[in-house]
C-alpha cells in the first residue's frame, strides 16, 4: 500500500459525495466540507415483493 | 446481454425506425378495421358505459345523435345501456382518440402510414378547444361543427393532400420540437407547419374562396389541430414494437376518465389498470379542480413514443398551459431518459444540446427506480355536456406498472 498517497489525501480538503442518509451530508455542509448529495432510492422504493419480482429478471 | 434487454433493444429500434406518413383522409366507416354500424370507438382501456366518466358519456350522446341514432341526451343515453351498442377501445382498432377519444362511422380521420412496417394508424379531425365532443359536450353548436368538418373540412383538406402527395411526419414533428412544441399539449408549431405544407394546395383547388378561406381559419385558430395528426404518427411507430417476445418496453399507455391502462410488448394483447388520478393544473376562468374528471384520453401515446411530457425540455412555454416552470419542463425529460431504453435520432431537444427525446419506456425501469412517466394533458369537466376545463401534469398509477411486472415475470423470470 502507498502510505505516501493516503497521508496526502489527509492533506487535502475533504470533496465527499454522499450515498447515504441525507442527514450525513447536511453535518459535513455544517463543517464546511463540499459534499454531492447521491439522489439513491433502493430498488422499487425497498418494497420486498418487489425486490424479489425484480431479482427474478436478473436485476 | 440478458434475453430482455435483447428484446428491448430491438422494440426500441422499431420505434426509432418508425416513418409516419400522413397519406389520406378518409372515415372511420371506411378504412378503421372493425368498425362495424354497431361499433363506437373511446380511448383508454376497456370501458363499459355503467363505468364510463361524465365526459366520455357525453361524447358518446354526442357521437349517437351525430350518426342520427339518436334523437336527444335521454335517447342516446337510453341506447348506450341497452347493450345494442359495442363499445371499444380505439387503441384495438389501430386508432387513437384525444381526451374521451370518441370514434363513430361518420367521422372523418387521418390516416397514417409508418412506411417502415406498413402498419397504419387513424386518429379523428381535431375540433378546437373548449366546448368540443372529445371533452364530452354535445351541444347544437358541437354537433354541427362535426357535420361541417365532415362535410367541408375534411373533403377539401383530403383534396388538397391528394395534390400534395403524402407527407412526412417524422420530419413535421422534429421541426416542431426544434420549434418549442412537444407534441402533445403544445402543438402551435406543428400547426403552422402543416398550414404550410398545405396552403400552397389549397389556394389552387377549384373550390369556393370561401370555404377554404374557413378551412385555413379553421386550421389557424386552433393551436391544438397538429395533436391529432401527431398522437397517430406516434400509434403507428410504437405499434410496430408492440408483441416482441421478452421485451419489458410499454407500448401503450391510455386512459379513459375511469382506468389507466398499459399494455406491454412482450405481454401482447393484456391491459394493465387501475383507478385513473386527477390531474394537477391550470384551469379556465370559472373553474377549479373541483369541477375534474380523471385522467383521460389516448393523447399519452405521444408519451409512450418518446415525446410530449417526454420532450417537455423542448417546449418551455408549455408551462403557461400545463403549470410548472421552464426550469421543471427540463427536470421532466431528464428523468425520463433513467427509464427509458433509447434516444430518438430525429427527435432532438435543443435546449439540451441536442440530446434525442427519450424513447421506449422500459416497464422494469419504471418499477425498480419508481420514477413514473410525465405525462401532461387536457381537463374535463367531470360532467357530460360541458367541455374543456383545464390542463396540467399527471401522475400515472403505480399500481398498473407493479401489476404488468408481476405478470410479466410470470411469464420470463426464471
Amino acid at each position: 500500500m502507498d502510505v505516501h498517497k493516503i497521508s496526502e489525501l489527509f492533506n487535502q480538503d475533504l470533496v465527499v459525495i454522499n450515498i447515504g442518509l441525507e442527514s450525513f451530508a447536511e453535518n459535513l455542509k455544517k463543517e464546511g466540507v463540499r459534499v454531492l448529495k447521491l439522489n439513491w432510492k433502493p430498488p422499487a422504493g425497498g418494497d420486498k415483493k418487489l425486490a424479489s419480482l425484480l431479482k427474478r429478471l436478473g436485476r | 446481454m440478458v434475453e430482455r434487454d435483447k428484446a428491448n433493444q430491438e422494440a426500441a429500434s422499431r420505434i426509432l425506425a418508425g416513418k409516419p406518413t400522413l397519406i389520406d383522409i378518409s372515415t372511420a366507416g371506411e378504412v378503421v378495421p372493425g368498425m362495424n354500424k354497431n361499433v363506437i370507438l373511446h380511448a383508454g382501456p376497456p370501458v363499459a358505459w355503467e363505468r364510463m366518466c361524465g365526459p366520455m358519456r357525453g361524447a358518446v350522446i354526442g357521437g349517437l345523435i351525430l350518426e342520427g341514432m339518436a334523437k336527444n341526451r335521454e335517447d342516446a343515453q337510453e341506447l348506450a345501456a341497452s347493450g345494442d351498442i359495442l363499445f371499444e377501445p380505439c387503441h384495438h382498432h389501430s386508432t387513437v382518440g384525444p381526451m374521451a377519444g370518441v370514434v363513430t362511422r361518420s367521422m372523418p380521420v387521418w390516416v397514417i402510414e409508418n412506411k417502415t412496417f406498413a402498419n397504419r394508424a387513424y386518429c379523428t379531425l381535431n375540433e378546437g378547444l373548449g366546448s368540443v365532443l372529445r371533452y364530452g359536450a354535445f351541444s347544437d353548436g358541437v354537433i354541427a361543427r362535426l357535420k361541417w368538418m365532415a362535410e367541408e373540412l375534411a373533403p377539401i383538406l383530403r383534396t388538397a393532400l391528394q395534390r400534395h402527395g403524402g407527407i412526412d411526419m417524422k420530419n413535421l414533428i422534429a421541426q416542431a420540437l426544434q420549434m418549442g412544441d412537444e407534441g402533445h399539449n403544445r402543438n402551435r408549431a406543428g400547426t403552422s407547419l402543416f398550414i404550410r405544407e398545405l396552403a400552397p394546395h389549397l389556394v389552387m383547388l377549384d373550390d369556393n374562396k370561401e370555404r377554404i378561406s374557413k378551412v385555413l381559419s379553421f386550421m389557424h385558430a386552433n393551436d391544438h389541430f397538429f395533436l391529432n395528426l401527431s398522437m397517430p404518427s406516434c400509434k403507428c411507430t410504437v405499434e410496430a414494437a408492440a408483441g416482441i417476445e421478452g421485451s419489458s418496453v410499454i407500448t401503450t399507455m391510455a386512459r379513459n376518465g375511469t382506468d389507466f391502462g398499459i399494455r406491454i410488448s412482450g405481454l401482447k394483447d393484456q391491459w394493465f389498470t387501475a383507478p385513473a388520478t386527477m390531474v394537477e393544473g391550470l384551469y379556465l376562468p370559472g373553474f377549479s379542480a373541483e369541477d375534474a374528471a380523471p385522467d383521460i384520453g389516448d393523447s399519452v401515446i405521444t408519451e409512450t413514443a418518446g415525446i410530449g411530457g417526454f420532450a417537455m425540455a423542448a417546449a418551455p412555454a408549455i408551462v403557461k398551459f400545463v403549470g410548472g416552470t421552464p426550469k421543471d419542463a427540463i427536470n421532466f425529460t431528464r428523468s425520463m431518459y433513467e427509464i427509458t431504453v433509447a434516444e430518438n435520432d430525429v427527435y432532438q431537444i435543443p435546449s439540451l444540446d441536442f440530446r434525442g427525446t427519450p424513447t421506449a419506456i422500459d416497464l422494469v425501469k419504471v418499477v425498480e427506480t419508481g420514477i413514473l412517466p410525465a405525462i401532461n394533458t387536457g381537463i374535463a369537466h367531470k360532467e357530460p355536456g360541458i367541455g374543456m376545463v383545464g390542463a396540467g401534469l399527471v401522475k400515472p398509477p403505480i399500481k398498473c406498472f407493479h401489476d404488468a411486472l408481476e405478470a410479466f415475470v410470470e411469464k420470463y423470470g426464471d
